[in-house]
């Protein structure tokens, strides 16, 4: 080490707008390098979808749902991608508590804004690749739509991972880096299950009754875009709004509360 | 930047709940720290060090009392980027290397130094591309070093900044903090070896239990902790005279023997020798500072509370 030398220091950070915008910049290139984690959460859905889309592909009228087996099951496995994406921002704010790390940054003027919003950014770029692998994915296996359905159809998914983009923040507030697996493991099983990403549910019956309480199986409905009309309909949006609401609200108070040593 | 009043604490208190019952971590300290001045905060573990250090930074929040960071609140003076601080416990993120780490924290700073000359500052230009999950102990206390100085903060707080430091190490890392406090930044570290306050601070804060015990420049705190003790057994001795011996500042009996603290123990055992040739068993030991602490807070039972 040497010493320091008495100089007028470098401005650096500028304004607001630019430490922001570098922070995210290592932010998502942090997890951008972590391999194996992308290439699971990538593969997973694009392997699982070229094998269901191919056993469903001549079926154009999927369990009654009045869609293609492979458009079908392109958004349903978007679903599943862009929870897995979101949800894991999660696992990835609970390893950050557990070396102390969120500590680190509090001490830092990185307004807790700014914080939380590098955590949704990362989400909604990893949900995005998903998508993007899977929407060409499902070109390959003849989904085919005007580009105003694709458009919409985008935007509903979009919309629909916010109520998972503040779940994952709170999960990763509340849970240990050895509790958050598991409870990612059977929370997104569960949660792909209920929404349909597997299989149609039934149009009746106490399934049919429990998905449509979930923000997941809202998510997978977008792909309703395809038979023209609103695929979610009243019932939709404000199943959608009242998740992204109470769990905005809880994330948020989670991140305030969230200071002490772990 | 202004660093009107320094730092303040004013009757600050914090008290957790354990299954055990409370814990009284900070009991109502009280301490002015002038801008510019090296504070050692010394005391064993569990002294509240970092239960004081955690609400200097507004990392908690006191149950009574306040703090003023050069004349504002914790969160307002690090939002203001005037902290910089090497918390004790802490890693690192992955997948960084050393350098884009230490650029994404300057980058949150208003006028933060050059990152290349932090790297030389802290010496890890040879790891600067090493990722972060592939350091070692000491090369992280240091990067974590460099994390706290790229902001150049008015206030430098570091918890037991050499824990895992190797002796070169902690030499190169108190030169460069010696260097930062002469640019007349302010510094408070915590630690529990009496020779970092000794050798690096302008004033030492002596904790124990939650309280300050002793507040003073390093030398008069050195007489205090750095105290020996000798034990004898000898039944018939009067306290007082034993207590009026050169070198002894406090006697105390149990049962049979005598135990005196002695703040020159070299003067006091020949002083002993020479009015009692009848003591028989005689012990010298250095008192350990957990000792030296227990003598000065008088009371040894409100330890175990």
């Amino acid at each position: 080490m040497s010493a320091l030398g008495s100089r007028e220091p470098r401005r650096g950070g500028g304004s607001a707008g630019g430490m922001n915008a570098t922070y995210l910049r290592f932010e998502l290139l942090r997890t951008l390098r972590n391999r194996r984690f992308l290439f699971l959460s990538l593969g997973f859905p694009l392997v699982y979808y070229l094998l269901v889309a191919s056993a469903t592909r001549h079926q154009r009228n999927l369990g009654g749902t009045g869609l293609s087996g492979p458009l079908y099951y392109m958004v349903g496995l978007v679903a599943f991608g862009g929870m897995s994406a979101m949800l894991s921002g999660g696992a990835r704010i609970a390893a950050e508590r557990q070396v102390g790390w969120h500590r680190q940054v509090r001490i830092t003027p990185l307004p807790p804004r700014a914080y939380l919003r590098a955590k949704i950014v990362t989400g909604y770029v990893l949900a995005s690749l998903s998508i993007v692998l899977l929407y060409v994915a499902g070109a390959a296996m003849g989904v085919s739509l005007p580009a105003g359905r694709w458009l919409a159809m985008t935007w509903l998914i979009l919309i629909g991972l916010i109520p998972f983009a503040a779940a994952g923040i709170l999960i990763g507030h509340l849970l240990s880096v050895e509790a958050i697996g598991p409870a990612l493991g059977v929370g997104v099983a569960l949660l792909a299950f209920l929404g349909g990403t597997w299989f149609p549910l039934p149009a009746h019956g106490v399934l049919h009754v429990v998905g449509q309480l979930l923000p997941s199986y809202w998510l997978v409905q977008a792909s309703h875009v395809a038979l023209g009309g609103s695929p979610w309909g009243t019932r939709g949006w404000i199943t959608v709004a009242v998740w992204s609401i109470v769990l905005a609200r809880l994330a948020r108070r989670a991140f305030a509360r969230d200071t002490a040593r772990v | 930047m202004t660093n009107v009043g320094g730092i303040r604490l004013t009757q600050l208190t914090k008290t957790y709940s354990s299954p055990e019952g409370p814990v009284h971590a900070v009991r109502g300290i009280d301490v002015a720290i002038a801008a510019g001045e090296t504070v050692a905060l010394l005391g064993p573990n569990g002294a509240g060090k970092s239960t004081t250090i955690d609400m200097l930074l507004g990392l908690q929040r006191p149950d009574a009392g306040t703090v003023a960071v050069f004349g504002r609140a914790p969160a307002d003076a690090v939002a203001a980027g005037a902290v910089g601080a090497m918390l004790q416990t802490g890693e690192l993120i992955r997948d960084l290397d050393v350098r884009e780490l230490v650029a994404m924290v300057a980058s949150l700073y208003p006028a933060p130094l050059d990152v290349e000359e932090t790297l030389d500052l802290c010496g890890i230009r040879e790891i600067a591309g090493r990722r972060t999950q592939k350091l070692s102990g000491g090369q992280t206390q240091r990067v974590r070093f460099a994390i706290a100085l790229v902001s150049d903060p008015e206030l430098l707080v570091l918890d037991e900044p050499t824990v895992a430091m190797d002796v070169e190490g902690r030499r190169g890392f108190w030169a460069t903090m010696r260097a930062f406090a002469a640019r007349g930044k302010t510094v408070l570290f915590a630690t529990h070896y009496l020779e970092e306050a000794d050798a690096y601070a302008d004033r030492v804060v002596l904790m124990a239990h939650g309280r300050i015990v002793a507040d003073g420049p390093p030398t008069e705190i050195k007489g205090l902790v750095g105290s020996r003790t000798i034990r004898a057994t000898l039944p018939d001795a009067q306290l007082d005279a034993l207590e009026a011996l050169p070198g002894v500042t406090g006697a105390e009996r149990r049962g049979e023997a005598v135990v005196l603290v002695c703040a020159d123990s070299d003067a006091a055992i020949r002083a002993l020798l020479a009015a009692y040739p009848q003591a028989v068993d005689i012990e010298i030991a250095g008192a350990g500072l957990e000792q030296a602490f227990l003598q000065l807070t008088g009371d040894a039972q409100e330890a175990l509370t």
